[in-house]
């Protein structure tokens, strides 16, 4: 009956967004009255036993260097092998860029219902129903899974990690093994320095309103000083102001951060398709009549070039710095 | 090299969402149709530029959906493309549409299967996937470039704050997105071309669905916005400090 959670490591360290996969299924097990366990592939750096804080008893670990790095094909036949080996019936990923890989090839495998994108818990008053988000944050639907074997994948930023003090079991397992991926990496290119857009809490976002890439300081200044990742529109991505990793909307990312700051951009609804499931948006514009204040909390009526060093200040003064 | 493109037909991006039969359906009155933008921007239209680089390249289009998906299929061919197949059925869930694609690539020996990264309706990110397990092919997903040396792609694809360059043998199934190709509008000489290509119509598998719609929400409306003054920022500073609890 138990869940088996999806653990994504990246480079070893154990990306944020399985900590979210973690709690959720830790939380699905106690609601379905059985456990929770982790699977983690690859060489790990992390200390495995502290993911027991989110709730889950033991973790199986397949550590064999060939798993590294993603190969779908691979990783879906370890985990279905984990799902044999452990008896689970609902399987649960982040709907990360791996999740996004490995969770639709597990869930064809083995003709298991899957849903994509889930933003919270199931609800198993007379069957298994999963809210998911649709047409790019403007509805949700929710979603039966019809087989006995689950998947869920769950959309990252949507559910808050505990941290206790639990302690997990680590297993050495080898599934998979003598299977060699087809899948080789021949080189990772990182933005170092920066917080990863898609892992951001807050995000500092800005559009064609700032006039040019000169001026983005300020912009980066506030990111700076709140820890949070810069974004753009697609205008100004396009335009070559700003790298395109950084646009986000219906045709960029798809983000959903706690805070969204969109300073000079007007909110067109294939921007807002990318953001309009973060959790306070904050708009900065000078045009009163423009569509983001209608998908705003609050906002500030007002020239980008006047109010933001004004708010950089104001950050500066309640940090101390 | 033949290469089968998955094509999806989707509510034009400015489309309004409003739902029917007791929140169970989309209203569809009114809604503009198009090519699901990842399939025709980045699948189909890199696609395109391999065959134009390498012209003994055959590009088949795929969808699963009725005949109202036919001028949408028809735009693609006009785009490029040398064939379209259309299997005859309404769309059930992501598993039963791939699993359809699956019986259709079987057939056609295909080096690569390409999909865009996902719809913009269902924004599931699953169907590549799912053909590639079913037709056990690797897959990468979410790539942003393609290149092809003989028989090796060297695919680069999105990680988390970055990027990450691989090679694998064909053949081999990709889900593509921003970065592998630029958007292209069809010329007359396309659309004229599109109306005599084939486009074969071919009857669903016996599949069942793995899952199903109980219903369809809107997102609560927003309490409206707060404004401040554009003399006080600092004041909204002290709100998402204090207030929202934030930053
Ligand atoms: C199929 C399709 C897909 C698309 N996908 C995306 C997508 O993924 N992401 C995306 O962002 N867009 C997308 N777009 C484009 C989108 O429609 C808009 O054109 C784009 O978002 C506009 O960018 P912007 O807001 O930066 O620029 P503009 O629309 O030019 O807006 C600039 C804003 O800045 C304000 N401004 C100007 N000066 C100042 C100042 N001094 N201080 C404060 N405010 C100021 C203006 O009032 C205005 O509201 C897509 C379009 C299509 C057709």
């Amino acid at each position: 009956m138990s869940v088996l959670i999806f653990i994504d490591q990246a480079e070893g360290h154990i990306k944020k967004s399985s900590l979210e996969a973690l709690t959720y299924g830790a939380e699905l097990a106690v609601q379905l009255g059985t456990n929770a366990e982790g699977i983690v592939l690859g060489e790990v750096k992390d200390d495995l036993t502290a993911l027991g804080k989110q709730g889950v008893k033991k973790i199986q670990h397949v550590n064999n260097s060939a798993l590294n790095h993603l190969d779908a094909q691979v990783y879906t036949k370890a985990i279905a092998e984990a799902v044999a080996a452990t008896g689970a019936k609902v399987v649960v990923f982040s709907h990360n860029l791996s999740g996004k890989a490995i969770a639709p090839r597990l869930s064809a495998k083995l003709k298991a219902a899957m849903v994509a994108g889930a933003v919270g818990l199931p609800n198993t008053s007379g069957g298994f129903v999963v809210k998911k988000n649709v047409f790019s944050g403007k509805a949700f639907a929710n979603i039966s899974l019809n087989t006995d074997i689950k998947i869920i994948s769950l959309n990252p930023n949507s559910f808050h990690i505990t941290n206790g003090d639990g302690v997990a079991e680590v297993v050495s397992q080898n599934f998979a093994t003598g299977v060699s991926p087809k899948i080789k990496v021949t080189a990772v290119n990182k933005v170092t320095g920066e917080v990863p857009l898609s892992e951001a809490e807050l995000v500092v976002s800005a559009g064609r309103g700032l006039k040019g890439p000169e001026n983005w300081g300020m912009i980066e200044e506030m990111a700076h000083l709140l820890h949070a990742a810069t974004a753009c529109s697609r205008a100004v991505a396009d335009a070559g102001w700003r790298p395109h990793h950084e646009h986000v909307g219906q045709t960029g990312l798809a983000i959903a951060p706690n805070l969204y700051i969109a300073i000079g951009i007007s909110g067109a609804i294939q921007h807002l398709a990318g953001v309009n499931r973060s959790k306070v948006i904050v708009v900065i514009n000078k045009d009163p009549e423009a569509p983001f204040f209608k998908a705003a909390d609050y906002g500030i009526v007002g020239d980008a070039f006047d109010v933001v060093p004004k708010m950089n200040a104001a950050i500066k003064k309640m940090k101390g710095l | 090299m033949k290469i089968l493109v998955c094509i999806s037909k989707t509510p034009d991006t400015t489309a309004k969402i409003a739902f029917t039969d007791n929140n169970t359906k989309f209203a569809q009155d009114g809604v503009q149709w198009i090519i699901n933008p990842y399939d025709e921007w980045y699948a189909l239209v890199r696609a395109i530029e391999l065959k134009e680089k390498d012209a003994g390249t055959i590009i088949h289009l795929v969808t699963a959906g009725a005949a109202d998906a036919e001028p949408i299929i028809r735009k693609a061919l006009a785009l490029g493309g040398d064939e379209a197949i259309r299997i005859n059925t309404d769309s059930h869930d992501s598993y039963y549409i791939a699993a359809q694609i699956a019986e259709v690539a079987k057939q056609g020996g295909y080096d690569l299967v390409f999909t865009g990264k996902e719809t913009i309706d269902y924004n599931g990110s699953s169907i590549g996937g799912m053909v590639a397990e079913l037709l056990n092919l690797p897959y990468v997903s979410l790539a942003t470039k393609f290149e092809l040396n003989g028989t090796t792609a060297t695919i680069t694809r999105e990680i988390e704050g970055g990027e990450e360059v691989c090679e694998v043998s064909l053949p081999v199934a990709v889900s593509c997105q921003k970065g592998m190709a630029e958007a292209r509008i069809p010329n007359m000489r396309g659309i004229m071309a599109a109306r005599t290509k084939p486009l074969k119509v071919v009857e669903p598998a016996a599949i069942d669905a793995l899952t199903s719609i109980v219903s369809f929400e809107l997102p609560p409306a927003k309490a409206g916005v707060k404004l401040v003054s554009p003399d006080t920022p600092e004041e909204l500073v002290r709100l998402l400090h204090e207030e929202a609890k934030i930053i």
